[in-house]
């Protein structure tokens, strides 16, 4: 019940969060010195045209009604009309963040699979040689730019290795749409097509593992300091004197309490993340938002690009209610007490 | 969260010599120290110390280009025969530039903003912390991105965007300081002296987050060079000719993998400067003890 | 004194940190016979909880080492019993009560679950087989026995929904879930308030007489030891410095430290926990 109530505290902030982020793109896309009209039409364009699109746009009313008009399209979930595509940019980015969303989903997977146990086997063999290699690792993984992570892995797979390829979601010989969820993963499996989910799979692969490295690397390191400071606690000495295992202390008794400071890190990461995929989607031809966004940023195509930061923006908050949930589902004191 | 609980207000004068012993037996804080300092004694010097300090302009020389590292090029030349070490070595200097612009501002307003929300609690803590809620929903590359594109893609646009969202991570901080400390007796005590507000918060609770603050912005500048260098990779940090690590990475990529020094080098250049300041920090975290600041 | 259950022979521990050696127990020796009540009483830093870990095999090593003696359970040597041997003993044969109820149990895990997976690791060592429902069942009934009212409830609930007293109690019956032989108790209840802390020691007292167990009470404070206790050893700095019958030991300390840590003892009411009784020579 209390759960609930933090939950519900939770979503009317997370609300909050967002009327302000609104207010924020707004503020940067009609604040900012320069005509929108003019920069999407470009120096070329005439005065008349110029006009025509600003009296399109609602340039001309006053700056609170341009707000409660842009408000209100978000509300409708309508962030306006592309002003390159002449789409909706409703429609552009569903087309494109379904790819986004696959990338970031498989990333963190793998970052937690492979963090998690790096950050336990570096806590259980504390000082010693696995808990120096988990640490160089770590910061490797911290201090590594994504795009030119990902350029390596590019090499080693398309000039190297010739494993796994380098560009693209699905090979083009493979004919598929992936129109239930938009997951090429998920509809494959849905649709009964294993070779699209093995072959969604192989694409994956090196981009998200570019993309999941630094995220990986912290949980790793906030697993590894977690664990340590449930060991020394009374219940892990206690657990030991009754002769539950080792194994059984490790992976059950320490392992989940020490689950709820990865999962918050995570959280607060979630951003630069998604900042990162930016630049990894652009190095592995991924045909996701952030080649959209790149590409409406270059054309100055001002509704797209507010339409692409709120949605990271949304994406960032949403992420954070599911980590809450999951936190409270880890940790019954969060659950109960009904705080964090 | 970033809850900073083992600062203890108690070592508040510090022995100058037994810091340094400590620090010089730490290796990771050593070799971190040793890389910055190199690192930014380069880009100072970089007139000076580089072979051919005229490649840092639009200089072609085609007989050049492509050419491997050599005892000549160190790194190899580019794809219009410019000596790559050369101008990575200048490249570093708007890497440092750009932490230091970013630094510069976000520290100072964050940690203002993380003092007051922190000290004085009700709205001020709400309408504060609150904000860095909204700014922690953006990320800072996408910040940056659409701010250059809306302005124009230039390295002051980018510093700016990429401040206007940073100061919220040292706001966390030093408001999870400042609300520990404010129930401190040595806090309460001033307040019972009747010390003035600003005496306390710059007095008594600042001096406090210092060594927090110093861990945070040492990994920062290293986070900070990783997201300038971001931008620049796609074209929207400093534009060409002046040498950018960034820039340089997105234009060699582009002969990958024959002439791979080209992208590789200068991306390890950023590598090493990002390093050099996490290990730092990562040092003076050990150093003073402040186990949660990231 | 062959017939102890328990004997702890001439023991010595050192603890090796930085390259510096620390003698913390040097050759204590006790017994505690079995149905008995025993008490190892001491400041901290005494050596009275290294004395317990050594006997429970809870030492970390390193930094810790037993450089001499025997500790002799049931007639046999622990330390040359073979490990899988000893640990059948651990937690079973020989169980312990903790001290902190706040911090002993496991913040995110049920009682029932807490409490159901110590019994499956016991039954595993001594190769009882019990299906989980029976485990359940037997947790639910040792709860109960520690009068618990609803135990059924209890063995739902995560720690934090249980009171301090509840939580010292669902230690006491988590050690006594295999029917251990000794009871190992380690301050129990010092992190409660007074009144709960008596209807803890009261609760175990009443425990191991109906069950004849065989109890060793840890604790620096004098009123526990007189409540609890038929025997007491006294240890300082590493030495067992006195030891007798209860009675006799506070009627006539010998040694200069007990008489120091009786004489500790505030004499007047409300200033000790047992101050009553101590007020009345």
């Amino acid at each position: 019940m209390e759960f609930l109530l933090f939950l519900v505290r939770r979503i009317l902030w997370s609300l909050l969060v967002l009327v302000g982020l609104s207010m924020v793109i707004f503020a940067i896309a009609r604040v900012v010195p320069g005509d929108p009209a003019r920069m999407a039409l470009g120096p070329t364009a005439t005065q008349e045209q110029v006009s025509d699109l600003r009296e399109k746009l609602g340039l001309n009313r006053p700056i609170v009604e341009q707000y409660g008009l842009f408000v209100a399209g978000l509300a409708r979930g309508d962030l306006g009309r592309s002003l390159l595509t002449e789409r909706p940019v409703n429609d552009d980015i569903r087309s494109t963040f379904a790819a986004t969303f696959e990338l970031v989903l498989v990333t963190i997977t793998i970052a937690f699979l492979l963090g998690v146990p790096l950050g336990v086997a570096a806590a259980r063999w504390k000082d010693r040689w696995p808990d120096n290699l988990v640490r160089i690792l770590a910061i490797f993984c911290a201090v590594t730019p994504s795009f030119f992570l990902a350029l390596l892995l590019q090499i080693l797979a398309g000039y190297v290795l010739h494993i796994l390829p380098t560009t693209g979601r699905m090979p083009h010989n493979i004919d598929f749409v992936a129109d239930i969820t938009g997951l090429m993963t998920v509809d494959g499996l849905l649709k009964g097509r294993l070779d699209v989910l093995g072959e969604a799979f192989r694409y994956l692969l090196l981009p998200s593992l570019a993309l999941a490295a630094a995220t990986m690397g912290q949980i790793a390191r906030i697993t590894r300091s977690s664990m340590i400071d449930v060991a020394s606690q009374d219940y892990i000495e206690a657990s030991r004197a009754f002769g539950v295992p080792e194994p059984v202390r490790v992976f059950k008794y320490m392992l989940r309490p020490s689950f709820v400071p990865p999962l918050t890190i995570l959280g607060l990461e979630f951003a630069s993340l998604i900042g990162n995929a930016f630049v990894v989607e652009l190095v592995f031809a991924w045909p996701g938002m952030a080649a959209y966004g790149i590409r409406t940023i270059l054309q100055k195509d001002l509704n797209a690009v507010m339409g692409v930061v709120m949605v990271s923006g949304v994406f960032f908050v949403l992420v954070n209610l599911v980590i809450d949930v999951l936190v409270g589902f880890v940790d019954p004191r969060i659950r109960i007490r009904g705080a964090r | 969260m970033v809850d900073v609980a083992s600062e203890t207000p108690v070592r508040r004068i510090s022995n100058a010599y037994q810091n340094w012993y400590r620090f010089s037996r730490n290796p990771t804080a050593v070799i971190g120290a040793l890389i910055v300092t190199l690192v930014v004694l380069a880009a100072i010097l970089a007139p000076w110390i580089t072979p051919y300090p005229e490649h840092v302009g639009a200089v072609v020389n085609f007989r050049a280009r492509h050419l491997p590292p050599s005892a000549e090029y160190w790194f190899g030349t580019d794809n219009v025969g410019r000596d790559i070490f050369t101008r990575v070595i200048f490249g570093l200097r708007i890497s440092l530039l750009l932490a230091l612009v970013v630094l510069g501002t976000a520290v100072p307003i964050g940690t203002m903003l993380g003092l007051l929300a922190g000290y004085f609690g009700g709205w001020v803590e709400i309408v504060i912390m609150r904000l860095t809620d909204i700014a922690l929903a953006i990320p800072p590359l996408v910040m940056a991105l659409a701010v250059t594109a809306v302005l124009s893609p230039d390295l002051v646009n980018s510093m700016l965007a990429i401040a206007a969202l940073w100061w919220t991570w040292h706001t966390r901080l030093i408001y999870s300081i400042t609300r520990q400390l404010r129930t401190q007796e040595f806090v309460e005590a001033a307040e019972t002296l009747g010390a003035s507000k600003f005496h306390i918060l710059f007095r008594e609770i600042l001096p406090n987050c210092v060594s927090a603050l110093s861990v945070k912005t040492s990994l920062d500048a290293g986070f900070v060079i990783l997201v300038g260098a971001s931008l620049s990779f796609l074209g929207l940090g400093i534009q060409p000719p002046t040498p950018d690590l960034g820039t340089m990475v997105a234009s060699g990529s582009a002969f990958l993998p024959d002439y791979w020094w080209e992208s590789v080098l200068p991306g390890c250049a950023i590598l090493v400067v990002a390093l050099g300041f996490n290990l730092l920090g990562d040092g003076l975290r050990d150093l003073f003890d402040v186990e949660d600041v990231r | 004194m062959s017939e102890a259950l328990l004997s702890v022979r001439d023991l010595s521990v050192e603890f090796v940190t930085y390259g510096q050696t620390n003698k913390v127990l040097r050759g204590v020796s006790l017994d505690v016979p079995a149905h008995s009540q025993v008490a190892l009483v001491g400041e901290s830093g005494s050596g009275k909880s290294v004395t317990m870990k050594a006997i429970m095999g809870l030492l970390r090593s390193p930094p810790a080492r037993i450089t001499g003696g025997q500790l002799l359970y049931d007639g046999r040597d622990l330390q040359t019993l073979p490990h899988r041997e000893r640990l059948k003993l651990r937690g079973t044969s020989m169980s312990m009560v903790f001290q902190d109820p706040m911090s002993s149990l496991n913040p995110v895990f049920t009682i029932g679950d807490q409490m159901g997976t110590i019994l499956k690791y016991a039954d595993r060592r001594l190769g009882r087989v019990r299906s989980g429902r029976e485990r359940q069942a037997r947790v639910q009934e040792v709860l109960s026995q520690v009068r618990m009212r609803e135990p059924e409830r209890v063995a739902r609930s995560y720690p934090i929904m249980l009171s301090g007293g509840m939580r010292q109690r669902v230690l006491i019956a988590m050690a006594l879930l295999s029917e251990p032989r000794l009871l190992i108790a380690d301050e129990p209840g010092t992190a409660l308030d007074v009144t709960t802390q008596a209807q803890i020691l009261k609760l175990l007292k009443d425990l191991v007489e109906a069950r004849g167990l065989a109890l060793m009470m840890i604790t620096h404070n004098l009123g526990v030891v007189r409540e609890t206790s038929s025997y007491v050893y006294v240890m300082n700095k590493g030495v067992v410095v006195e030891h007798g019958p209860t009675a006799e030991l506070f009627a006539a300390p010998r040694d200069a430290y007990t008489q120091a840590l009786i004489a500790a003892v505030p004499r007047l009411t409300g200033g000790t926990r047992f101050g009553r009784r101590e007020a009345i020579p």
